[in-house]
């Protein structure tokens, strides 16, 4: 269907001759997406620079002679801490995968009944999810931290993934985007004796998928990028995640080279899983054929 | 009493496969079958909900109560009635300004950020599919280089001295001979926070928009084509708009409550707490009552006066994109 649509479009092109709109919107974006870029750009350049030319004056934005150097700063300064490097960096990878595996999963089962079921309730489940869309996490931190220490969540993997893990966006998005999904696609189903427990694994799981990496991405960043947890609740040097590290570092003169390259190494995971997912997405929905 | 009786045994005689466990004609016995029958969706939502009880909906309510006490951890919670709404608007200064910055930075950032997010899905939209992956990722690429990275990038770019980007820069074109103190001038500070934030205000949103312009049926262009509707402004007004209503919501809840509880991005570059306090906002504010001098009931105040004007902002935008029943 996308395919056609594509040569309507050129179609109407050739009749045109030339869409000007099309080559104006396309300079404007082109321009836009080269200032939108340069914090990146400047990030990976940072990352590589030598001493000397972080403190270049006038500064100068891309590097020059890259070197590795602040890499290798970065790990001889774990090897001064109690933890090595990798335990940091294992701790952040076990806990996102996790909670991103569980996150998706508890969203998805949650989200085919409240879409597709008319059951008692279920209105009143979705009303509260939607305004629990604008609940501010930092308004119930302090209950929450009484209920995390009395559930001996502290001080634990746990304490990085379950209380994140009825994220109220997720839900939505998915409950959205099955919202879409004719209902006569599962009423086929039924007719064709698939029981309900079939509808949700057959039908409903594989339209998901589009929606899944959806959820996955938007969340990486955050779980990621978590350094308030380990701060709040942990005590132990050995379950603190990568991004706690990265906010120990500090700043400096001395330090400048490190920061530069723990930024990239925070940055760049979430870059790289947004590229794998978004081709992902955008090839999906072109082809999955949803109304 | 006895037909009744005789009904009953007679079922299974009459082989119904159907067992009814409740009398189906009374209100209360419908609901309670209706439930039995919907057992498996009740399955499915029953992990999310529970969790969503312990950890977000107990501790709203619990800090809602606490809003009410003197609570500092160490002794058990003084219910004190409205005292702690009454200083914070009444004889707490520093709230106010927190208030008014953050006022002043949602005013300007929570529209113009969201108006962006749409023009540029837009826009993405109006050029060929296949080009259009490596511009979604430049103009979502600043909001990943939030949090850690916001510090490496921005406050170089920042920075007081001649060092800085934008002041070298400036001091180069001639524009300016004395470097511009941009993170401790009380009067920059704000409008710098509301730069940054623009610059990396294409989010999630901005995502939610271009998979909804990716979902809008191409044949209802054809189809309106019948009806006049060619030039890439009117299919704007006329199907765009409408079709991508449902993430135009999501884009704007998230646009108020990320507006509303500024807070980290102010930290990260100008301190906290900043020169005259200049960068100071509700977020702020409430987390120095809760980790710093743990009045926690007066902390819960502020976090509740920050919840009351985020749903309420939410719910108009509910009223005003949501679905007319």
């Amino acid at each position: 269907m996308a395919q056609t649509h594509v040569d309507i479009e050129h179609l109407k092109r050739a009749r045109k001759r030339r869409d000007y709109g099309a080559i104006a919107i396309t300079i404007f974006l082109s321009i836009g997406a080269l200032v939108s870029l340069l914090p990146l750009v400047y990030l990976v350049c940072h990352a590589f620079k030598p001493m000397e030319e972080l403190f270049l004056y006038p500064p100068r934005f891309f590097v020059k002679s890259p070197t590795t150097k602040n890499f290798s700063d970065l790990m001889n300064i774990t090897s001064e801490s109690l933890v090595p490097f990798s335990r940091y960096l294992f701790n952040t990878v076990f806990i996102t995968v996790a909670y991103l595996f569980l996150l998706v999963w508890i969203g998805t089962m949650a989200c085919y009944p409240l879409s597709k079921h008319k059951f008692p309730g279920h209105k009143a489940l979705f009303t509260t999810v939607t305004t629990a869309l604008m609940f501010v996490a930092a308004a119930a931190g302090i209950p929450l931290y009484i209920i995390n220490t009395r559930l001996g969540l502290v001080d634990t993997y746990w304490v990085y993934i379950i209380p994140g893990l009825a994220n109220p966006t997720c839900l939505f998005l998915l409950k959205q985007f099955l919202d879409q999904v004719p209902d006569s696609i599962f009423e086929a189903g039924k007719i064709d004796g698939a029981s309900e427990w079939q509808l949700y694994t057959k039908i409903a799981l594989p339209l998901l998928r589009n929606a899944q990496a959806t959820v996955v991405i938007l969340t990486f960043g955050g779980i990621w990028g978590d350094a308030g947890t380990a701060t709040t609740y942990i005590y132990r040097e050995q379950f603190k995640t990568l991004a706690f590290f990265m906010t120990t570092i500090g700043g400096g003169i001395a330090r400048a080279g490190a920061q530069a390259a723990a930024a990239l190494i925070m940055t760049l995971p979430g870059i790289i899983m947004f590229i794998l997912q978004q081709s992902r997405v955008m090839d999906t929905m072109a082809h999955s054929g949803i109304k | 009493m006895k037909k009744e009786k005789k009904e009953k045994n007679m079922r299974p005689a009459e082989q119904k496969p159907k067992k009814r466990f409740f009398n189906v004609e009374t209100r209360f016995g419908y609901t309670m079958h209706e439930i039995w029958r919907y057992k498996l969706s009740y399955v499915l939502v029953a992990p999310f909900f529970i969790l969503f009880t312990i950890f977000t909906l107990i501790p709203l309510i619990a800090s809602t109560v606490l809003s009410f006490t003197y609570f500092n951890f160490l002794n058990p919670p003084v219910f004190t009635g409205w005292d702690n709404y009454v200083y914070l608007f009444v004889d707490d200064p520093l709230f106010l300004k927190a208030f008014n910055n953050t006022m002043f930075y949602a005013f300007i950032v929570g529209p113009v950020g969201y108006i962006a997010s749409y023009f540029f899905a837009w826009f993405i939209n109006q050029i060929p599919s296949k080009v259009r992956p490596f511009y979604v990722l430049a103009f979502y690429a600043p909001s990943l280089t939030a949090g850690v990275a916001m510090s490496v990038v921005w406050l170089v770019m920042f920075a007081d001295d001649s060092q800085g980007y934008l002041n070298s820069i400036l001091i180069q074109m001639g524009l300016i001979y004395e470097p511009i103190q941009w993170l401790k001038d009380v009067n920059l500070i704000m409008p710098v926070i509301i730069i940054i934030s623009l610059w990396s205000s294409l989010g999630t949103g901005f995502l939610s928009f271009v998979a909804g312009f990716t979902n809008v049926d191409k044949e209802l262009y054809d189809a309106a084509a019948v009806d006049g509707v060619v030039s890439r402004f009117q299919r704007l007004i006329y199907i765009d708009i409408p079709q991508t209503m449902p993430q135009l919501l999501f884009a704007a809840i998230l646009q108020i409550t990320g507006a509303f509880t500024v807070g980290a991005i102010s930290q990260q570059i100008v301190g906290h707490p900043s020169p005259e306090d200049a960068g100071l906002t509700i977020m702020l504010h409430l987390s120095d009552y809760s980790g710093q001098r743990f009045e926690l009931g007066y902390a819960s105040a502020i976090a509740v006066v920050l919840t009351g004007i985020i749903i309420l902002l939410g719910r108009t935008a509910f009223k005003v994109f949501g679905e007319k029943e």
